[in-house]
């Protein structure tokens, strides 16, 4: 989940009439984490699904419908003009073919503001922009550039002073040297057009989704914004775009609108919606009984729009919150402006019985099996590594089943056997006193169509005398109770157990695992200094009954 | 509170030293008939229980040396001396008699004024009948004498004399019983076993404590009415994502988040319904073009909602409460809080008037019956449940609310397109987490280091 630092006193500013400790116990009702606190600064985890919280300003519109502040939602105030245009050419269609932006007046600006804006885009890159690829942004400085502007294409020898650069670089150079260029380049392989934004005098103004003109730099200096926003389809764009203007206007910048034409492209509405909802659904989902009104007075908390027409409720939702897709998300909204606080749990009987699985009921009466033997219980991960499951066990592959990119060494393939971890366990506890008799019931995998999985039972004992007859003995004596089974065994070879000292397990005729003494090999290897004798059985094969 | 129940040897000692107050080691071996050893160990137990004083002590040992020997064969070098001046008186035969011992004998008896010396004569004064030294040299003869048992006045001169004694100094103990130990009846307590002795551990054969709390928390909702369903780890994309309305392109669905299995694909993921409505609700909803290879990638389930929601869309009930519980992964770097493999568990209720209330009181339900009583709820974000919650607890240890099990109602964008048509409860989460608060544990590797200190001493019964 993505975290924002911002500081009380300044949320406290922006909110107006609140504590700082109203702040901070208020902030979980809105859905915000409070991940760490030092004295007046916090971080503060939001959901990706709300980006407007990745800046204080937009926390503090939250904040202040919560607290009853100010309600009701937030109304763009775009300020009609002729001044500002991007026309559209046809070659970005391949490429990327929609463009948006918006321009921000009289704001003020200081590195704080800065920071956070960077954070804001940082933010929105990664989750709705999905790493820049649906959508990016640019936030230059107005009064650097010449309108109209032109987004077009050009090729990869054009060149322009990025950001963070003091020379002219070639697009190819871009993508080439810098670390953006390295990070995002892999949006443009597929084409050899490259997109950008130029201004009345030629000069690029940014080149998207890569990087900014140097040129066009936000500093403490800048007066006025221009927000750009390219992406592989309009409405995504558009969705950013407003969350960027609905910001910037909570942060004190006049809006001014940028037409935008050509090629399927058209100047943003960042209008708002109209959604209806029921009063039933909203309380039959929450189990409540809200009047009208009070739907009204939650929704308008939630900073939302709403009023009663009829039986319904009709409710105006503004551009930046497009996380709302039906009326369900409007009772989410309900629930949060009437605090959830409030919603006293219920229990109601159940209308049905409860059943553990019979295979579970099974697993559990195994155990106490393997428990009464004087067997104690042991866990390992299915996800394990080749060194125990094959190497060190001395066991040859058969299909492995790996996982992609693992994080962790020892977790990169699944077990297709038991008994190898159960070893690696005894050899971590050398030091612990003997006898050490282990069990573990578990699934175990094999490629089948896509992938079949299997219960297996493995069982190991190590202590000075540990010998076959008392293995056989074990296991036998556990089939026995735990099902009523009789086991047989034959001679047979296997690379984890002793030559001439290993069997296959036999039911009914049918072969359903190994029993043995571990081959010495293993035991020297993994310096175990006693004895141990294991084995390991499909339980799911002929054994466990399932309904 | 001493022990009053003896062992064999602690009793013949005490009735040795009863008989006979002080003795060393040694005597004790011969009035007991008990090995050095078996005394030792006696000695060592009275002791402890305060039955036994040990004094030690140092004392010197006299044995004769080389030239005593020679006087208790001979006579000391003085006698020599007189009993020859009884038949002779000549300087020059006397010193020829007695050899290098005349000087020293001559200087004696001169000293003592037992003889009268002329230039060369020496007559016999008024020697006593028994010389300085032979009262002890005799009394050594061939055998050691502590110094305690020597006259120290009649050894002090052979002391100082070469080599007519040794003297060794040796430590000896000397063993008596304590007033306590003199009172005690050892009659009356004949046939016991010293019960309050330490003995050695042994180990209990036991359920893997995870595996406890795994079962606990099953049981409950059993009894709270749920029945439990089993479904594979390795699951279709399809089922533990699209199904759950999280976009192909979502975050979470990345390489770095999940486990995909290498070169893997399922070749059969749903009804042909379900692949057709759920890949409509992506393309309305989330505006992108959703592909069904992403949807046959096959994954280790990141959560067990994968195994309900397909239950569900298999058995559209009116009505059911059902749970799945087992193994989920996630690819994260492993630490003190983070498993690539952890356990889940997670449930539904389905019925026409399932709310989120029912919802909170299940789950207040469930913590109460686990011990857990300070919960709040906060609201959250999944992408599968609207409206969502998480539940907070309140850890008494750490002094600090912790969260723990999320819910929510599946969303319609989830139910709507798999033919579900009664809202759809839903509630999960980790199962180490509660055993970590119910075990004490800041580790979460603990529960699958095998570490046999670790599950031979937590405690069983919780």
């Amino acid at each position: 989940m993505p975290v924002v630092e911002l500081s009380y006193s300044s949320l406290q500013k922006l909110i107006g009439k609140s504590s700082k400790k109203q702040i901070a116990e208020s902030l979980p009702f809105l859905g915000l984490d409070i991940e760490s606190e030092d004295k007046d600064l916090v971080r503060i985890e939001y959901s990706p699904n709300r980006p407007d919280y990745s800046t204080d300003f937009g926390i503090a519109l939250g904040m202040q419908g919560l607290l009853g502040i100010k309600i009701g939602s937030i109304k763009l105030k775009i300020k009609k003009s002729k001044q500002y245009s991007i026309s559209v050419k046809p070659d970005v269609a391949k490429v990327r073919p929609f463009v948006t932006g918006i321009v921000a007046k009289n704001g003020k600006i200081d590195d704080k503001t800065i920071k956070q804006l960077m954070a804001m885009q940082e933010d929105l890159h990664f989750g709705i922009g999905r790493k820049r690829k649906k959508s990016s942004i640019g936030i230059h400085d107005l009064d650097k550039i010449q309108f109209p502007l032109v987004y077009t294409t050009t090729d990869r020898k054009h060149k322009f002073i990025p950001l963070n650069s003091e020379k002219e670089l070639s697009i190819t150079e871009i993508l080439e040297t810098t670390e953006v260029g390295k990070d995002y380049g892999d949006l443009l392989a597929n084409s050899s057009k490259m997109p950008v934004i130029t201004d009345a005098n030629k000069n690029t103004v940014s080149f998207p989704p890569i990087i900014n003109a140097a040129v066009t730099t936000v500093t403490t200096k800048t007066k006025n914004l221009f927000v750009e926003v390219t992406g592989i389809n309009k409405a995504d764009a558009e969705d950013m775009l407003s969350v960027v203007a609905t910001i910037l206007q909570s942060a004190g910048f006049s809006l001014e609108i940028v037409k935008i034409s050509g090629a399927k492209n058209s100047t943003p509405k960042l209008a708002e919606r109209k959604m209806t909802v029921t009063p039933s659904l909203i309380n039959q989902t929450l189990g409540l009984e809200l009047s009208p009104s009070k739907i009204v007075s939650s929704l308008k908390k939630s900073r939302l729009d709403a009023s009663v027409k009829g039986k319904n409720i009709v409710c105006t939702i503004p551009a930046y919150r497009f996380d709302i897709f039906g009326p369900m998300d409007l009772v989410e909204e309900v629930a949060l402006g009437y605090g959830i606080q409030n919603l006293e749990p219920t229990i109601t009987p159940s209308q049905t019985l409860g059943q553990t699985n019979p295979v579970s009921l099974q697993l559990k009466s195994l155990n106490q099996t393997m428990i009464g033997l004087g067997y104690l219980e042991a866990l390992n991960s299915s996800l394990t590594s080749k060194r125990v499951l094959y190497e060190m066990a001395n066991r040859e592959p058969k299909t492995i089943i790996s996982v992609l990119d693992s994080k962790s060494q020892e977790h990169t393939i699944l077990r297709d056997s038991i008994l190898p971890g159960l070893l690696e366990n005894v050899s971590k506890n050398i030091h612990e006193s003997y006898p050490q008799k282990l069990f573990e019931t578990g699934t175990v995998f094999s490629a089948a169509n896509p992938i079949s999985e299997t219960i297996n039972l493995s069982g190991i004992s190590a202590h000075q005398d540990a010998n076959f007859t008392e293995i056989k003995s074990v296991l036998q004596s556990a089939l026995k109770t735990g099902f009523d089974l009789d086991i047989a065994t034959k001679t047979t070879e296997h690379p984890t157990f002793e030559k001439g000292h290993c069997a296959d397990v036999v039911i009914n005729n049918k072969a359903v695992g190994v029993i043995g003494e571990i081959n010495s090999k293993i035991i020297e290897n993994y310096k175990i200094r006693v004895p141990v004798v294991g084995f390991e059985i499909s339980l799911s094969e002929s054994i466990l009954k399932s309904l | 509170m001493l022990s009053q129940v003896f062992h064999d040897i602690e009793k013949k000692i005490i009735t040795s030293l009863k008989d006979n107050q002080k003795q060393t080691p040694e005597n004790l071996e011969n009035s007991t008939n008990l090995s050095p050893d078996q005394i030792r160990r006696g000695i060592e137990w009275l002791k402890l229980k305060e039955l036994a004083n040990v004094e030690e002590s140092k004392s010197s040992i006299i044995s004769l040396g080389k030239n005593g020997k020679e006087s208790l064969e001979k006579g000391l070098p003085e006698r020599r001396l007189l009993d020859l001046l009884k038949t002779k008186s000549k300087l020059s035969d006397l010193q020829k008699e007695l050899g290098p011992v005349f000087g020293p004998a001559m200087g004696l008896a001169r000293k003592n004024n037992w003889v009268d010396a002329s230039a060369d004569t020496i007559t016999l004064k008024n020697p006593p009948d028994v010389l300085p030294g032979e009262k002890s040299l005799k009394q050594v003869g061939d055998s050691k004498l502590s110094v305690s048992e020597l006259d120290s006045d009649d050894l002090a001169g052979l002391l100082r004399r070469p080599d007519f004694v040794v003297e060794e100094v040796v430590k000896t103990k000397q063993i008596s019983l304590t007033e306590a130990a003199k009172s005690i009846n050892l009659d009356a307590s004949s046939g016991g076993i010293d019960v309050e002795a330490k003995v050695p551990e042994v180990f209990v054969a036991r359920t893997h404590p995870l595996k406890d709390t795994i079962d606990e928390i099953r049981e409950i909702f059993v009894t709270l009415g749920f029945s439990e369903i089993y479904g594979n780890m390795t699951q279709s994309s399809f089922w533990n994502f699209d199904a759950l309305f999280t976009p192909q392109d979502h975050p979470a669905r990345e390489l770095q988040d999940t486990f995909y299995l290498d070169k893997i694909s399922a070749k059969k993921i749903g009804t042909p319904d379900q692949i057709r409505n759920v890949s409509e609700s992506h393309k309305k909803n989330w505006r992108y073009q959703w592909d069904i290879n992403e949807a046959r990638k096959m994954v280790l389930r990141t959560h067990t909602t994968c195994v309900t929601i397909k239950h569900l869309a298999e058995t559209k009930p009116d009505e059911a409460r059902v749970f799945s519980l087992g193994r989920v992964f996630r690819n994260e770097k492993v630490s003190y809080k983070h498993l690539v493999e952890f356990n889940q568990i997670e449930g539904v209720v389905v019925g026409k008037d399932a709310n989120l209330r029912n919802l909170m009181g299940i789950q207040r339900e469930f913590y109460k019956r686990i011990g857990i009583t300070k919960i709040k709820f906060w609201p959250t974000f999944f992408p599968y449940t609207e409206p969502s919650l998480q539940t907070m607890v309140y850890n008494e240890r750490l002094g600090k609310w912790v969260e723990l099990f999320g819910m929510g109602i599946f969303r319609p964008e989830v139910t709507k397109p798999l033919g579900i048509t009664k809202p759809v409860l839903a509630w999960g989460g980790g199962i180490e987490r509660i055993a970590m608060l119910k075990y004490g544990l800041d580790d979460v590797r603990e529960f699958y280091n095998n570490n046999l200190s670790w599950l031979r001493s937590a405690t069983k019964c919780q």
